[in-house]
């Protein structure tokens, strides 16, 4: 950069004006608010606060064009006389603008450039991105080739040649799925497209669309602009749980979910009409955000931090803008203020969570195979329970012969239970031993200690009851039992704690045992005469709670049943025929099978409802108030109180007096009105595509971000993507369709002279794939991917330490065991502090901001991972296994397999030979040291196979390893 | 588009440069320059090829004291806090201000210093008593005891103080040094950390902290370990040696060669010389890690033992890492959080820290390299005037620092606290100001080195206007 020196720039922009721009009008836009916005705006802007004498240049209402005691900022068709122009070129240190302290300067063509703006009039434009895109015409060819190439015809131009098809298929695999064609795939493509390149295209556009694999490469794209992780980020970066929202996200591009959908389920899911259970995943969006649990942290600050967060998110990752930047003061290039920027960040203040802390579990959400098995389990419950209910001839004659039996037997019946207490006894001896009253005879309408007795029918047999938790307390049970003849009645008793008991008013049992209730603590056989018995039992407690059990031997009916079974079948009113028909059928021994299935099933139902994956979600609460925030000072309570809404220059949302939410701003975002949104989605699946956006800078649409090399055809994509119902394969389908995007990447030098930096699209473009694809195809290579969708973060190998700096509490990172070590990238465990260093040194990011365009850097970092980290070794020797197994004997036919493989072409004469050489030298020096030989096949968790030579293996490895570290291997071109 | 770097930086440029999309001719002459630039080591020379002012510092030697060192106790006495200790403390300080753990709590009170403090060295500068072989240089050093800070707690502040800002996602100020200057190295990342624990809980410290935020990713720090790996992946796989490595990386850089003749792509001879550099530093990063050649008397110096991982060691092999080059060298040590038990932990901790400190500044002297190796001992932030327990909170109104060698004056004192060292009050230091004697010792004015993101100009320094704390310079 050091040596474009001014006078190159006066020479280029000379050239650029004697051929190109010479007969081309001057656009505002274009060519003036580039240079206004960096070197004035700042004080001529849209910030007021910093507004330096009362001017703005980025409207023409701001000033420039008023008389200001003979001066003027602007003089339309007058630049000699315009203020701004005198000031631009002055010598006088104090007069020259952009001032010498802000280090921005304006050089003599860029001046030239303004004067002939303000002699040909000067005038304004709106900011591009803040008018509503409108399709300047509809052509009849591929609409994408007509704007191509009509800019290149006009540059004298033309697009490069078509690409080969195994270039192709390579290309269109890597971009619609992130993983490389096989060879056979390629060629298949091959012969496909030598018959009809424009269907071979389209039906691997369908095929590749369709495949599962397509929605894992979009999420990675979308992922990075949410900032997804698996951890809070700051301070402890402990875990949270919200995958199942990275799950959504796939399953969304699968399922080719409409983008306006898409966004309403994130921002708002939670408040859609009967919210899906994927939809409140969806609402986990608003949750992705870095948190705290430092110990100390200021819950007021970080409700001012979290606010921010969202906003900057939102804005960057929908919007394609920089509101985030109006936190502390109006914007100072675009026409946000703070008022705007608060006003955004109270959409978001009704989202239930804790400033500071632990995150909460989550939603339980029975997904994928869970709510599979879930729906199979309540179906066959629902099936078994209806067959239980069935009443078959059958069933009405067991219940027949079962009351048969019953009203034979000499079963005594258990009428209903009195309990009157708790009385108080002072200590627990002496409320064990003091006399209530009942021991010396029932009298129903007792008072004792101001108690009654009360009917408890509810107090069934066979189950511990609580009586309370009055300390030193007593209780008295009655209940009558009335026994067809004289017999005995084993009965097991339980209490918390002493226990009394007396039949006929003989005391059989005393006991003041300190205990908690529980069966069989207590047997006694109850001698009862014929006809009516009483049972009386005291309950003692000590402190604590108090209760008791009480089960008689084979008498298991309940009381009502009982009863009603007493009475002759021809006498019973309908209720009572019901209750015993229901229950007979609850105990028929007929249905014993069916109902231990059904206990089975749903202790299984309960269990697996337990074990569900958990995610955070949105829940709307009661709003936090907000205030604009001076200087973004979260002390400073003096701000005035905002509602949500969106940025005042580009409107309004109608609310009918409602407070608006999240909905209100979900459909905002992606109305007709929003100038924005389809634009910079637009923009930035054409950078999937292209290597760059057709406006280059993907972060900012804003005044300060690039003008559009293709206006036109970014704003007809834009267009399209709305009316064509933000159908996100339809404007793949049409981008990969085009012939702009089958050219060549190839360099010509003609076209290195013309257009280096690729920005008329002239030529594809290549570049080094994105870090988890790096990972993801090497272990596709090697046959180790596993190509499982969706579920929980895995751990692939990682350098032992590397967690170290982690703390509260300290971490150790044990890698996955399992089918998980060779899961896509995408699933690896995000530690937001400590990302996983293979994917770092490949520009992944932390995921801490929205991230729209990841550096591609090409460091030394980036070969130590590709020579030496475990999974590429293991991947290399992987790899070597398919080569000796899949690639042929002779080893000129194993080298020509593994390059197509890897590269999907054929090799050639020099590559084979440099291979040759170096698998012959291997060979021989590991045949020499098979030691070395046998650990370098051990690395990784995987066993080799024993039938190959080790020194064979070995050296097929290094053959491996050198094909997955090529440059080639790891770019799209 | 192109890939690296450089072309990123120069298509940032061309952007700037207001002349648009319209003119074809400026790309293509351009591109003669990027050809020209593509050297095939791909070195870095920075973006700031003449300084805007003299240049008196070519490397920082960051000695990051992570957790917040009490300043009162170690470079700021105050005995007007010592006479008020356990009394209430006054609430003209306190009302209204943020506070960390100590929070909500109604009955404040005063912590005297725990230890007393000497007058060291010709220029007599008043440093704690815990820290006797620092005071043994207190004449080659610059005590600032007026530093503020805006972030209250370990993370956020750490931020603060490498970024300028909470923030994430910004460039720590090593990369921005990276990024401004380049490095001298040739087989070394330019920007080093290194990281010690011991004295006191161990506070987090994410890889945020040396992060390169949105600045290309090769100026990010490189972390370097005392134990395993020196370097994440440095070492051969197993049963692969050095010359198996030579031959993969030979033919690797044939066939990317072979390539690079049919596809012209100025990547591929970047990617020829990143395996080159790789595989020098296989051989380069073990041997600078391993002190154990060094005399004994440079160990005993130190108090060093070869692969201990102390911050002692840390401190020889930041002087190592100096010697070659590295641009930004930054050592954390994680031991200064002293909540409670102030008094021992403090001492505890400045003794380990202590010899290796001063004997970096005596060792950079004696080779003739303080002069222009810039040295900073401080942390995050101070700790309250306030007892908590027997410890102390968190502080952002007032802390100390000390700097030495790159330009920095020695024997001399900036900046006061308050009687009770809780506001600083004279000659105040925000952190945006020690950012910008940063850049000024190195050659560079904080207002003319910004980075364009996301349309604004970015600074290291932030929004605000700084200044350069000009008594402190030699």
């Amino acid at each position: 950069m050091r040596r474009l020196t001014a006078l190159s720039i006066f020479l280029i922009i000379l050239i650029g004006l004697k051929t190109g721009q010479a007969k081309e009008k001057i656009q505002f836009n274009r060519d003036i608010r580039p240079l206004l916005s960096d070197n004035c705006f700042a004080c001529h802007g849209p910030d007021e606060h910093e507004r330096k004498g009362k001017l703005r240049l980025d409207i023409t209402e701001g000033g420039a064009f008023e008389d200001r005691d003979g001066f003027q900022a602007i003089i339309r068709k007058d630049a000699d006389n315009s203020e701004i122009i005198a000031r631009m070129i002055s010598d006088d240190e104090d007069e020259i603008m952009p001032p010498p302290e802000t280090g921005k300067k304006l050089n003599p063509q860029q001046i030239e450039l303004i004067k002939r703006w303000i002699n040909e009039g000067a005038e304004y434009e709106g900011h591009w991105s803040f008018n509503i895109p409108t399709k300047s015409s509809d052509p009849k060819t591929n609409p994408i080739d007509h704007f191509i190439d009509s800019r290149l015809k006009s540059q004298g131009m033309e697009m490069s040649p078509v690409a080969p098809s195994h270039t192709l298929i390579r290309r269109i695999s890597l971009d619609l799925t992130g993983i490389l064609p096989t060879p056979s795939e390629v060629s298949h493509f091959s012969k496909e497209y030598n018959a009809d390149p424009i269907k071979a295209v389209s039906n691997v556009t369908n095929r590749l669309m369709n495949s599962p694999r397509y929605g894992e490469r979009m999420a990675t794209f979308w992922l990075d602009l949410v900032r997804y992780a698996d951890s809070i980020g700051y301070h402890s970066d402990t875990n949270m749980d919200v995958y199942l929202y990275k799950e959504w996200v796939i399953n969304s591009f699968n399922s080719n979910q409409r983008y306006d959908q898409f966004t309403r389920e994130q921002i708002a899911g939670d408040l859609l009409p009967n919210p899906s259970d994927e939809q409140k995943v969806a609402s986990g969006y608003n949750r992705l955000l870095q948190t705290t649990e430092e110990g100390g942290a200021q819950p007021k600050e970080y409700v001012a931090i979290y606010a921010a967060d969202r906003v900057r998110n939102v804005s960057g990752a929908w919007l394609g803008g920089t509101l985030g930047c109006a936190q502390c003061h109006d914007h100072k290039y675009d026409p946000y203020t703070a008022k705007d920027f608060y006003s955004m960040a109270a959409f978001f203040a009704d989202i239930k969570e804790k400033a500071v802390g632990r995150r909460d579990p989550g939603m339980s959400v029975a997904t994928g195979q869970y709510k599979k098995q879930l729906a199979e389990l309540d179906k066959t419950i629902n099936t078994l329970t209806k067959k239980t209910t069935v009443i078959s001839p059958e069933i009405i004659d067991a219940q027949s012969d079962w009351e048969k039996s019953l009203s034979a037997s000499t079963t005594p019946l258990l009428m209903k239970w009195h309990l009157i207490g708790p009385l108080p006894g002072g200590d627990p001896q002496k409320a064990f031993n003091t006399e209530f009253g009942p021991e010396k005879g029932i009298d129903p309408k007792a008072v004792i200690s101001g108690k009654k007795w009360q009917d408890r029918a509810d107090l069934a047999d066979g189950k511990i009851h609580n009586l309370g938790s009055a300390a030193n307390s007593a209780w008295y049970l009655y209940r009558l039992i009335k026994s067809p003849t004289a017999t005995q009645l084993p009965v097991s008793l339980g209490s918390d704690d002493g226990i009394r008991v007396w039949l006929n008013g003989k005391e059989i049992l005393k006991n003041n045992s300190a205990r908690g209730a529980a069966p069989d603590q207590e047997k006694v056989t109850l001698e009862l005469k014929e006809g009516n018995n009483q049972f009386l039992m005291k309950i003692v407690n000590h402190a604590g709670g108090s209760g008791f059990y009480f089960k008689a031997k084979g008498n298991e009916l309940p009381p009502a049943i009982a009863a009603a079974i007493r009475v002759p079948a021809n006498e019973r009113n309908e209720s009572q025929k019901q209750a015993i028909e229901q229950y007979y059928l609850s105990i028929s021994p007929a249905m014993a099978e069916t109902r231990s299935k059904i206990a089975a099933l749903q202790k299984e139902k309960s269990e697996m409802q337990k074990n569900l994956p958990r995610t955070l979600v949105s829940i709307s609460t009661k709003p936090r108030e907000m205030r604009i925030l001076p200087r973004g000072n979260w002390l400073d309570d003096s701000g005035e109180i905002v509602q949500p809404g969106i940025p005042e220059f580009l409107g309004k949302i109608k609310t009918k007096n409602e407070r608006a939410n999240r909905l209100d701003l979900a459909n905002w975002i992606i109305s007709k009105e929003n100038p924005m949104t389809s634009r910079a989605f637009v923009n930035r699946l054409w950078k999937l595509f292209f290597g760059t956006g057709i406006s280059s800078n993907v972060d900012d649409l804003g005044s300060q971000g690039k003008w559009p090399s293709h206006p036109k055809l970014l704003d007809w994509l834009a267009v399209e993507f709305v009316e064509c119902g933000w159908d996100i394969q339809h404007m793949i389908k049409l981008i990969v369709g085009s012939k702009a995007y089958a050219q060549s990447s190839i360099v010509s030098p003609k076209l290195n002279e013309k257009d280096p930096l690729n920005e008329l699209f002239a030529r594809q473009s290549r570049f080094r794939v994105d870090a988890e694809m790096i990972r993801d195809n090497a272990l596709f290579i090697s046959g180790l991917l596993s190509e499982r969708i969706g579920g929980k973060s895995v751990k692939p190998y990682q350098p032992a330490g590397y967690w170290r700096h982690l703390n509260f509490p300290a971490r150790k990172y044990s890698h996955d065991n399992n089918e998980n070590q060779y899961r896509r990238g995408l699933y690896t465990h995000w530690q937001r502090s400590f990302l996983h260093p293979s994917l770092l040194a490949f520009d992944a990011p932390s995921r801490e901001e929205c991230t729209a365009e990841r550096p591609r850097s090409n460091t030394p970092l980036q070969a130590l991972v590709l020579l030496n980290d475990i999974t590429y070794v293991e991947s290399a020797r992987s790899f070597a296994e398919r080569i000796i197994k899949e690639g042929g004997t002779d080893p000129v036919a194993r080298i020509n397999w593994a390059l197509e493989t890897a590269l999907s072409r054929k090799g050639n004469e020099k590559e084979i030979k440099i291979l040759s050489e170096l698998q012959a030298n291997q060979k021989a020096r590991y045949t020499a040291d098979v030691d070395s030989a046998k650990a370098f096949n051990e690395t990784g968790i995987k066993s080799t196979s024993d039938k190959i030579d080790p020194a064979e293996l070995a050296s097929w490895t290094t053959i491996a390893r050198t094909i997955l570290n090529l440059h080639e291997t790891i770019t799209r071109h | 588009m192109n890939n690296i770097d450089f072309q990123l930086n120069r298509r940032s440029f061309l952007n700037r440069s207001g002349a648009g999309i319209g003119s074809v001719a400026l790309a293509s002459m351009l591109n003669d320059e990027i050809k020209a630039e593509n050297n095939p080591a791909d070195k870095w020379t920075g973006v700031i090829q003449k300084p805007h002012v003299p240049i008196k510092a070519k490397r920082v030697i960051h000695l990051c004291m992570a957790g917040g060192p009490s300043h009162l106790e170690t470079l700021d006495y105050k005995p007007e806090l010592a006479k008020m200790n356990g009394k209430p403390m006054p609430q003209s300080f306190t009302k209204g201000q943020p506070i960390a753990q100590l929070q909500g709590n109604k009955n404040l009170t005063c912590l005297g210093p725990q230890h007393e403090f000497k007058n060291y060295g010709k220029s007599g500068q008043h440093i704690s008593s815990i820290f006797p072989e620092i005071g043994s240089v207190a004449d080659d050093i610059a005590i600032v005891r007026s530093m503020v800070t805006e972030q209250i707690n370990h993370d956020p502040a750490h931020t603060f103080m490498n970024t300028g800002t909470q923030i994430s996602g910004r460039p720590s100020m090593g990369s921005w040094l990276l990024y401004g200057l380049g490095a001298e190295t040739e087989n070394l990342p330019g920007y080093v950390v290194l990281t010690s624990v011991g004295g006191g809980q161990n506070q987090p410290i994410a890889a945020r902290q040396w992060h390169s935020g949105f600045l290309p990713s090769r100026f990010q720090g490189v972390p370097f370990h005392s134990k395993g790996d020196p370097v994440l992946y440095v070492s051969n796989p197993n049963g692969v040696n050095r010359q198996d490595q030579r031959a993969v990386v030979d033919s690797v850089n044939a066939l990317n060669g072979i390539h690079n003749d049919q596809v012209a792509d100025p990547e591929i001879s970047a990617r020829i010389a990143q395996y080159e550099l790789a595989f020098k530093m296989q051989a380069s990063v073990p041997g600078l890690m391993d002190v154990s050649k060094e005399p004994q008397h440079v160990l005993d110096m130190y108090g060093a033992k070869p692969g201990d991982g102390s911050f002692a060691s840390n401190c020889l092999l930041a002087r190592r890492l100096a010697e070659r080059g590295v641009r930004f060298i930054q050592l954390y040590h994680r031991g200064w959080d002293h909540h409670g038990g102030i008094k021992n932990a403090s001492k505890n901790t400045a003794g380990l820290v202590d010899r290796g400190s001063a004997a970096l500044i005596k060792d950079l002297k004696e080779r003739g390299m303080l002069e222009d190796t810039l040295v900073i001992w401080g942390g995050e932030f101070g700790r309250t005037p306030m007892a908590q327990g027997n410890g102390r909170d968190h502080h952002i109104k007032g802390f100390s620092l000390w700097m030495a060698g790159g330009g920095i004056k020695g024997g001399v004192s900036h900046g006061a606290t308050d009687e009770l060292g809780y506001n600083s009050v004279t000659d105040i230091v925000n952190v945006r100001d020690l950012h910008a004697t940063l850049l000024h010792l190195f050659g560079i004015d904080y207002r003319k080195f910004s980075y364009q993101f996301q349309g604004l100009d970015f600074r290291l320094t932030g929004v605000k206007p700084a200044s350069v704390i000009k008594p402190i310079l030699a």
